[in-house]
């Protein structure tokens, strides 16, 4: 416990366990402990799954292998469920997102105190780990999703197609200006959405953790903290699926054609 | 919680992943699939294969074995019709032979029978003769006298 070597308030903890290491000012600057959990827990993944490829065969397989060839026949059962076009790129984009996201998410179930001890010990005084309890992160995974939603509209329909389409939608082409407005904020809501619910929930969780650790009793906390851990154990698993499915969504209505 | 490059940090990041992802982990991975896959297919197609023509096989066996048990049984019926025969023949041959048997020993007999009755004619004759001459002690005409002897003879 960070209590036992720095006397703190249970306001000061939390707000300590709120505060991103970061580095640089304003806008220019970066939360590194976002950015170092995000890249490993990515390259867990990419590496992990990786090692797999590389050593897949069509003949027994280890339980590693089965592990990602379960996880990939599950991604791969959603698309073919919810995407009919070509999808030899959007299979591994929701294959990523679905299993970057649980990782991330997965940080959460890591002891709140764990990580920022431990960065402590390597010098640095703030360390918020759960990057999906980070706008910042969330937001910037929308904006990719967003710009590949944008892009398979020009990719499905053409540039003229696509404005076709935001034109005369969904009001005709008497309220077109209606039309634009409202495609928008249609198309400005789905990052905004995705990112805003994995954030609030992984957020939620993360400060239910740390409230439970700031005000419950040490040897009561492992009831409140054990019940809360199970429970979230399904909330982060539900999160990443969400995420992953309603990108597959989002993605199959921009290869839609009206 | 303010925005800042964090953003754009995670953005790229997720977009390189997304292309390594695409690139050297899902094809990989779903070509394994689709050739175990098939090879289980494959698998259960032959196993499939297998026990058809192991039924055929049994059914095969079973109307061979049927076919030799007719066989044998025919086999056996034609022996022991055979082995009846020899046995009928022989025994009339037995019997035949018996009879034949029979009958020279019957001929033998009848003509032993009769030699001894012609020896005994003729010694009875000569005995009856002696006991005439005896009787008589006079000689009379001797040819006659045996023809009267002879025809006596005869009626015995």
């Amino acid at each position: 416990m960070s209590s036992a070597n720095a006397p703190l308030t249970s306001t000061e903890y939390i707000q300590h366990h709120l505060s991103h290491l970061t580095w640089g000012e304003g806008f220019w600057s970066i939360n590194i402990d976002s950015m170092i959990i995000a890249l490993t827990v990515g390259l867990v993944f990419i590496l992990g799954f990786h090692y797999a490829a590389r050593k897949a065969t069509s003949g027994v397989p280890g339980k590693w292998q089965c592990l990602v060839e379960m996880v990939v026949g599950f991604v791969d059962t959603q698309v073919r469920d919810s995407f009919h076009g070509n999808n030899t790129w959007l299979a591994p984009l929701a294959l990523t997102i679905f299993v970057w996201v649980f990782l991330m998410n997965f940080i959460d179930l890591l002891p709140v105190d764990l990580l920022p001890v431990v960065a402590q010990a390597a010098g640095a005084n703030y360390f918020r780990a759960v990057p999906t309890a980070d706008i910042n992160v969330t937001l910037g995974m929308s904006l990719t999703v967003f710009c590949i939603i944008i892009f398979s509209n020009f990719h499905a329909k053409g540039a003229k197609g696509f404005a076709k389409d935001v034109a005369n939608h969904p009001f005709g082409p008497k309220l077109m200006p209606f039309n634009i407005v409202m495609r928008f904020v249609e198309e400005l809501a789905k990052p905004t959405s995705l990112a805003l619910r994995l954030f609030g929930n992984l957020y939620a969780g993360e400060l239910i953790f740390i409230l439970i650790a700031a005000l419950v009793p040490w040897m009561f906390q492992w009831t409140l903290g054990a019940v809360w851990a199970i429970f979230h154990i399904l909330v982060i698993t539900l999160q990443a699926f969400i995420f992953m499915m309603l990108t597959i969504v989002y993605i199959s209505m921009a290869h839609e054609h009206h | 919680m303010n925005i800042n490059l964090t953003l754009l940090g995670q953005a790229i990041t997720f977009g390189i992943f997304i292309w390594f992802t695409m690139k050297f982990v899902w094809p990989p991975i779903m070509q394994a699939i689709s050739e175990r896959q098939k090879t289980i297919a494959d698998g259960l197609a032959a196993a499939q294969q297998g026990q058809e023509s192991l039924q055929q096989a049994h059914k095969a066996a079973n109307d061979e074995l049927s076919i030799a048990r007719k066989k044998a049984s025919e086999v056996i019926d034609g022996a022991n019709k055979r082995a009846e025969q020899m046995i009928s023949a022989a025994q009339e041959k037995a019997q035949a032979e018996g009879q034949r048997l029979l009958l020279q020993a019957q001929a033998q007999i009848a003509q032993d029978m009769q030699q001894a009755r012609e020896k005994l004619q003729r010694e009875i004759a000569q005995i009856a003769i002696a006991g005439a001459q005896q009787l008589l002690e006079r000689s009379v005409d001797e040819k006659a006298q045996q023809e009267l002897i002879d025809k006596f003879a005869q009626g015995i």
